[in-house]
C-alpha cells in the first residue's frame, strides 16, 4: 500500500500490456513480421489499408495468444470474434483498428507475482488480440510535419488487461517483471519494452484508505521501462494526493510521462471520451476455439514459472526465497540446472547465483543474459574451490576475471598461477617465518586476544599474496602455536 | 423531441471527419430527419431473443498459415502517395494524440 | 451483324472457328464508343490510344474457354492494377492501385481482356447513377432518364453495345435495378460465391461482385470465370464451382415459383410493370412451372434494416479516404485534423456524405442499440422468413423495380423516395441470397418504350437453378432481341 506522509490516501493501480507476437507473419497478411527495414518495405494491399484489401487471420496468433491465456490461469472463450475499433489517426491507415470487444480470446484470470516478501495474485480482467498501427515519426523542430512508416501495421498484439489490484508503484513493478517472465518461459514474445515488443500503459487513481469507491482515474502513457513505470506512477501519485489534500478534485484526463523532466503532463489538445463505435468486424468470421483445441496447445506449454519453483524446492533442497530469485528470470533458471547437471550441487550453484552474480546484475544494471557467463565456466569455479585448488577469494577474483575474458576458471588459474598453496612443507616454512617475527601476536592470543590469531593467519596470506590455503594454514599455525606453548611449559 | 438536430450533426460529423458548411448542416439534418422518421419502423418489431446477424453464411474458423510472402516495394507502396519524404508518407502536423 | 452487337457466345464461337481476332471485336467496340459514350457517359477515364493499344496487344492464340480474347467493361470500384479506380469520386482522383482484384486475376488468366472503366454512383451508394463525380449516366431507351444504379455505367454500356459484358457490383440491387431499366441481364450471386478481394467495400456484409450481360447465357458464362474460393477473403466460401452453362437449357417442369404477397402489393408498382410481371406469371406457367403463393412477413422492414446496416458498415469503410496514402488531399492543410475534415468535404458527394453521416450516427454510443443492433436482429428474422418459403420453393418470382426509368433528377433531392426504389432487391442483399434480373417485357405508358424486368430469387448456391429458368423464360419470351433505337 503507498500512502502518503499522513497515512490518509492510498493508490489503486491497473495496467495494460501490449506484447507484440513472435509469429513469422502479420496477423491478417502475409507480410514478415520483422522489424528494423526500411521505411513501407514490409507492407501489403491488407496492411496498408488499400481500398478493396481484406484480412485474414493467422492461424499461429491464435496459438500463441491461447498460451498467454492459459499461463494467465485465463478462462477461454469458445466463441471469439473480431470488431473494429473506428477512430482517426494517420498511423492507422483504415482509420479502424480490428481489434476485440465484446468476446474477447480469454478472461478471468490471474498472475502470481512476489511483492513485499509475499505471494499476491494480480487478477487479469482480458486477454483480446489486435492490430498494431503504424509508426509516426515527428518533425518537431522544422514544420511540424510528421512521417508515416507502415511497416508495424499488422503486426499481431496481445492486450492483457489487469483489474485495479496493483496497490504500489513496487507492485506494478513486480507485476510487470512477473508477468514478462511468464511470457518468455512460453516463448510467445520478446517481451522488450525498449524495443517496443512490450508496452504499459497505466490507470491510476487514489482514495482514502478504507473508502471502497474508487478515485478519478487518470491514464498515464510513454513509460519507456519497467522502471519508468514505477517513477510515473509514484509521482502521479504523489501528485493526486497533493492535489486532495489541497481540497481540489482530480481532472479524469491522459498524461504523459517525460522521461527527462521526470514528471506527468496532461495532453496538449483537450481530450474529449473518444467514442469507437465499435461493431463486429464483417470482413472477417467468428472463430470457434474447441476445448481439444485448447487441450493441444496446454499439451505444448512449458513448464510455467510457478510449476518450476515448486520443482526446484522438492529436487533441489532449495529455499523460497532463493528459488524465487532463481526462477524470476528464465534464462538464469535454465543456466542453474545446466550447472547442476554439470557439477551436481545445486547448493553451491544457488549461492554463486543469488551472490556474485546477482551482484553482478546489479552493479552493472543488466539483465542475466547480458553477462555471458556459460554454465561450465561456474561448474569449473566450483569444482576449483571444491579440489582446494583455489581458495574462497581467489574464486571471487576468478569469477571477475572469466566474466572479462569469457575464459574458463582453470586457464585462469594456471596462466596467472593463482592456484591456492596447500603444501603443509611450504606452508610451514613460511608460519615458521611469521611466528618467528611475530611473539607478540602469540603471547596475545596465548593471553585469550582471538584476534591475534586472525592477524597471523593474515600475515601468512600477505606472504603468500593471498594463496595460502586459510584451513591448512589455520591447522599448521594451530599447531605450531600449541608447540610453542608446550615448548614454553617445559 | 428531435430525432436528430444540428447539434447532433455536428458532433457526428467531427466523429467522421468531415466539415460541412452551415448550410450543409441545415440540409443534411433536415433529410436525415426524414430517413431516421422512416427507420423508426423497425421498432416495431419484436426482437426478443433473436441474435443478431453480422454475417449472411454461416462461416467460421478460416484462417491462413503463418507463411511469409512478398511485400510491396517502397515504390509501389508509395505510388499514390500526396505527399512523401526519404520514403514515408508524409502529413502535416498533428496535434491531437491517440 | 456487327461484332459490337453480339454477345460473348457468338463472339467465343467467331474466335475459336479464326474467324475473327480480338482485336477485331476491340476496333468494333472503339468505333461505336467513340461515337455513343458522349451520348450516355457510360465509360470513364476514358482513354482511346491506351485501349487501342491493348486491343493490338491482345494476342490471345488460344481460345480453350469460352471468355477468352472478350473485351469486358469494369465498374469503377474494382482494382485494375496500374488503371484508374476511383469509384466515381473525387476523394479518389488518380488512385492506381499496385494491384489486381481477383476477379481481374481470374478474368486475365482466362485471356479475357479488361477493356476500360465504367461509370456508377459514388461509391455503390445509388439507385440512379447521377451521384458520380464524372456526371450522369443517360439510359439507352431514353437520354432523358436514368438507367439505374449504382452499375449504371455497365448496365447502359452493355444495353447500347458498346460493351459486351460487363462487371458490375451489387450490395442492394445495384446489378438487378440498372439491368431492368437498362432491358439486359444482371445477376448477384449469392454472398461468398465471387471473391470481394479488390472490390471497393461498401457494405462488406452486403457488396457482391456479379456480371451484367445480352443473355443469360452469357452471364453464366462469364459467372464461370469469376467465381471461386479465394484464400484472401475470408468470406469467400469453399465450394466447387459448378457449371452453370449446361444445365440452362434443361426443361423447368414441375419446378415451383414461388410469389410472394408482399412484392405485389399494387400501391407503388407502376401498371405496366405490374402487367408485365402477370403474363411472366403466365409463361412460367405454360413452360410447366407450378405457381405457388408464398409470403415473407418482414418485407416491410428491409429497407430500413438495410439502410442503417449499409451505411454503418459505409462510415467504417470510407473512413479511410483521408488524403494520408492516396487520392485527392487539401492543399497546405497546417494540421491533419484539417487535411481531414477538408478533404474528406471536398472529396465525397453529397450522397456519399449522408450515409456516412447516417453510418456514424447510427453506431455511434448511445445509438447502437437502438439502430445498428437492433438492425442486425430483424435482418435474422428477414433470413428465417427466406428460409421457410425456400423450404417449398426452388425459387422465388418479383418484379425488380417497382417502376420503370424514371426522369433524372426526379428523385435526387429527395433520398428517400430514392431508397425506396430499391425495396425488391434489398432483401436479398441482407440475405446473402443469389438473384438475377431477366427482360421481361416493356412500357409504354411514359411515351418511350423502357424496358422492365423481372427477378428471381434462388437458395443459397443455388445460381445454376435460377439461370436454368431464367434461360428457359428468355428463349420463349424472346424480349432479350429488342434492342433501343436512335442512339
Amino acid at each position: 500500500m503507498h500512502t502518503n506522509e499522513n497515512g490518509k490516501h492510498e493508490a489503486v493501480i491497473g495496467l495494460e500490456v501490449h506484447v507484440q507476437l513472435l509469429t513469422k507473419t502479420k496477423i491478417f497478411c502475409s507480410c514478415k513480421n520483422e522489424f528494423g527495414h526500411l521505411p513501407n518495405t514490409l507492407s501489403c494491399p491488407v496492411c496498408l489499408g488499400l481500398p478493396g484489401s481484406l484480412p485474414v487471420f493467422n492461424k499461429e496468433v491464435l496459438k500463441l495468444v491461447i498460451k498467454i491465456a492459459l499461463a494467465l490461469n485465463c478462462e477461454i472463450s469458445n466463441l471469439m470474434k473480431f470488431d473494429r475499433k473506428n477512430y482517426f489517426y494517420p498511423d492507422l491507415p483504415k482509420n479502424y483498428q480490428i481489434s476485440q470487444y465484446d468476446l474477447p480470446v480469454a478472461k478471468n484470470g490471474f498472475l502470481e507475482i512476489a511483492s513485499e516478501g509475499k505471494a499476491k495474485n494480480i487478477r487479469i480482467r482480458r486477454v483480446h488480440l489486435e492490430e498494431d498501427a503504424g509508426k509516426l515519426v515527428h518533425d518537431d523542430n522544422r514544420t511540424g510535419d510528421s512521417f508515416v512508416d507502415f511497416n508495424r501495421t499488422g503486426t499481431p498484439l496481445a492486450e492483457i488487461v489487469s483489474e485495479p489490484d496493483i496497490f504500489s508503484p513496487e507492485q506494478a513493478y513486480d507485476f510487470l517483471k512477473g508477468l514478462k517472465n511468464t511470457l518468455l518461459y512460453i516463448d510467445v514474445s520478446d517481451c522488450n519494452m525498449e524495443e517496443g515488443s512490450l508496452r504499459c500503459d497505466a490507470n491510476v487513481s487514489v482514495r482514502k484508505i478504507g473508502e471502497k469507491k474508487l478515485g478519478t482515474k487518470v491514464e498515464v502513457k510513454n513509460m519507456n521501462s519497467f522502471k519508468a513505470v514505477k517513477s510515473a506512477l509514484e509521482y502521479e501519485i504523489k501528485r493526486q494526493i497533493d492535489i486532495l489534500n489541497a481540497g481540489n478534485a482530480i481532472a479524469q484526463e491522459t498524461r504523459l510521462w517525460d522521461a527527462d523532466k521526470q514528471k506527468t503532463f496532461g495532453m496538449r489538445s483537450k481530450e474529449e471520451t473518444e467514442d469507437y463505435r465499435y461493431f463486429p468486424e464483417p470482413d472477417l468470421v467468428p472463430f470457434n476455439i474447441s476445448s481439444l483445441y485448447i487441450n493441444d496447445i496446454q499439451k505444448t506449454l512449458p513448464e510455467l514459472p510457478s510449476q518450476k519453483t515448486e520443482r526446484f524446492i522438492t529436487k533441489y533442497g532449495l529455499d523460497k526465497k532463493t528459488t524465487d530469485f532463481i526462477i524470476s528470470d528464465k534464462y538464469m533458471a535454465d543456466f542453474f540446472e545446466q550447472c547442476v547437471a554439470l557439477c551436481g550441487d545445486s547448493k553451491k550453484v544457488a549461492n554463486w547465483i543469488s551472490g556474485s552474480i546477482a551482484m553482478e546484475m546489479n552493479s552493472r544494471n543488466v539483465d542475466f543474459l547480458m553477462l555471458t557467463i556459460r554454465p561450465e565456466q561456474i561448474a569449473d569455479l566450483i569444482n576449483l574451490v571444491d579440489s582446494q585448488t583455489i581458495s574462497a577469494t581467489t574464486a571471487k577474483k576468478v569469477f571477475s576475471e572469466m566474466l572479462e575474458t569469457k575464459e574458463l576458471p582453470s586457464l585462469i588459474v594456471d596462466s596467472k598461477k593463482l592456484g591456492q598453496v596447500s603444501g603443509e612443507a611450504e606452508l610451514s616454512a613460511i608460519i615458521d617465518n611469521v611466528l618467528n617475527r611475530n611473539e607478540k601476536s602469540i603471547t596475545d592470543y596465548l593471553a585469550g586476544k582471538q584476534q591475534a590469531f586472525s592477524f597471523l593467519i593474515g600475515q601468512v596470506m600477505k606472504e603468500t599474496s593471498g594463496k595460502a590455503n586459510p584451513q591448512v594454514v589455520s591447522k599448521i599455525l594451530m599447531q605450531k602455536i600449541k608447540n610453542k606453548k608446550a615448548g614454553k611449559n617445559e | 423531441m428531435k430525432i436528430i438536430n444540428d447539434k447532433i450533426v455536428q458532433h457526428v460529423t467531427h466523429l467522421a471527419r468531415i466539415e460541412l458548411d452551415a448550410s450543409s448542416t441545415k440540409a443534411f439534418t433536415r433529410q436525415l430527419e426524414r430517413i431516421l422518421e422512416y427507420i423508426k419502423k423497425l421498432q416495431e418489431v419484436d426482437i426478443e431473443g433473436i441474435e443478431p446477424t453480422s454475417h449472411p453464411l454461416k462461416l467460421s474458423n478460416v484462417t491462413r498459415d503463418d507463411i511469409p510472402s512478398a511485400s510491396l516495394t517502397q515504390e509501389e507502396s508509395l505510388s499514390n502517395a500526396p505527399d512523401s519524404q526519404n520514403g514515408f508518407f508524409k502529413v502535416p502536423k498533428i496535434i491531437e494524440s491517440k | 451483324m456487327e461484332l459490337y452487337s453480339l454477345g460473348i457466345k457468338e463472339l467465343g464461337n467467331k474466335l475459336k472457328k479464326g474467324e475473327i481476332t480480338s482485336a477485331d471485336i476491340c476496333k468494333s467496340l472503339l468505333e461505336r464508343i467513340e461515337r455513343i459514350n458522349p451520348k450516355i457517359n457510360a465509360y470513364v477515364n476514358l482513354d482511346l490510344g491506351f485501349l487501342q493499344k491493348k486491343a493490338k496487344e491482345s494476342n490471345v492464340s488460344s481460345y480453350n474457354n469460352f471468355l477468352a480474347g472478350i473485351p469486358l467493361a469494369i465498374k469503377d470500384n474494382i482494382c485494375v492494377k496500374g488503371e484508374l479506380t476511383t469509384c466515381a469520386s473525387r476523394i479518389l482522383s488518380g488512385f492506381r492501385p499496385p494491384y489486381d482484384a481477383t476477379v481481374i486475376q481470374k478474368i486475365k488468366k482466362s485471356n479475357a481482356i479488361p477493356f476500360g472503366k465504367v461509370n456508377m454512383d459514388e461509391f455503390a451508394f445509388g439507385s440512379s447513377t447521377e451521384t458520380s463525380c464524372y456526371g450522369p449516366v443517360c439510359n439507352p431507351w431514353d437520354l432523358s432518364r436514368i438507367p439505374g444504379g449504382s452499375s449504371g455505367g455497365s448496365a447502359a454500356a452493355v444495353a447500347s453495345d458498346i460493351a459486351v459484358a460487363a462487371l458490375g457490383s451489387d450490395t442492394g440491387g445495384s446489378i438487378r435495378q440498372p439491368a431492368a431499366l437498362t432491358g439486359v441481364v444482371g445477376m448477384k450471386p449469392t454472398y461468398g460465391r465471387i471473391s470481394r478481394y479488390g472490390l471497393l467495400a461498401f457494405a462488406s456484409s452486403l457488396d457482391q461482385i456479379g456480371p451484367i450481360a445480352k443473355t443469360v447465357e452469357d452471364c453464366a458464362l462469364l459467372l464461370s470465370v469469376i467465381s471461386g474460393y479465394d484464400t484472401k477473403d475470408s468470406t469467400s466460401v469453399n465450394t466447387g464451382i459448378p457449371d452453370f452453362q449446361s444445365t440452362l437449357s434443361n426443361p423447368i417442369k414441375g419446378m415451383k415459383i414461388g410469389i410472394p404477397k408482399e412484392y405485389f402489393k399494387k400501391i407503388g408498382i407502376e401498371k405496366d410493370v405490374y402487367e408485365r410481371i402477370e403474363e411472366s406469371i403466365r409463361l412460367f406457367s405454360n413452360l410447366g412451372a407450378e405457381i405457388i403463393d408464398v409470403s415473407l412477413p418482414h418485407t416491410e422492414y428491409a429497407i430500413s434494416t438495410y439502410y442503417i446496416i449499409a451505411s454503418s458498415e459505409a462510415s467504417s469503410n470510407l473512413a479511410r479516404y483521408d488524403g494520408v496514402q492516396y487520392g485527392l488531399r487539401l492543399k497546405d492543410a497546417s494540421t491533419t485534423m484539417e487535411m481531414y475534415k477538408k478533404t474528406r468535404n471536398m472529396g465525397f458527394g453529397n450522397e456519399a456524405k449522408r450515409r456516412i453521416i447516417l453510418g456514424t450516427y447510427a453506431l455511434s454510443s448511445g445509438y447502437y442499440d437502438a439502430y445498428y443492433l437492433r438492425a442486425m436482429k430483424v435482418r435474422t428474422k428477414m433470413l428465417r422468413d427466406f428460409e421457410e418459403v425456400f423450404k417449398i420453393c426452388d425459387c422465388l418470382l418479383t418484379p425488380t423495380s417497382p417502376t420503370v426509368a424514371f426522369k433524372m433528377g426526379e428523385k435526387l433531392e429527395d433520398p428517400l423516395s430514392m431508397y425506396l426504389s430499391d425495396v425488391f432487391t434489398i432483401p436479398v442483399n441482407l440475405a446473402g441470397l443469389p438473384a438475377i434480373s431477366i427482360p421481361c417485357g416493356f412500357s409504354k405508358a411514359k411515351g418511350t418504350e423502357l424496358p422492365i424486368g423481372l427477378q428471381l430469387i434462388g437458395n443459397y448456391f443455388k445460381e445454376n437453378l435460377i439461370l436454368q429458368i431464367a434461360y428457359n423464360f428468355e428463349q420463349k419470351a424472346q424480349v432479350y432481341k429488342i434492342k433501343p433505337e436512335g442512339l
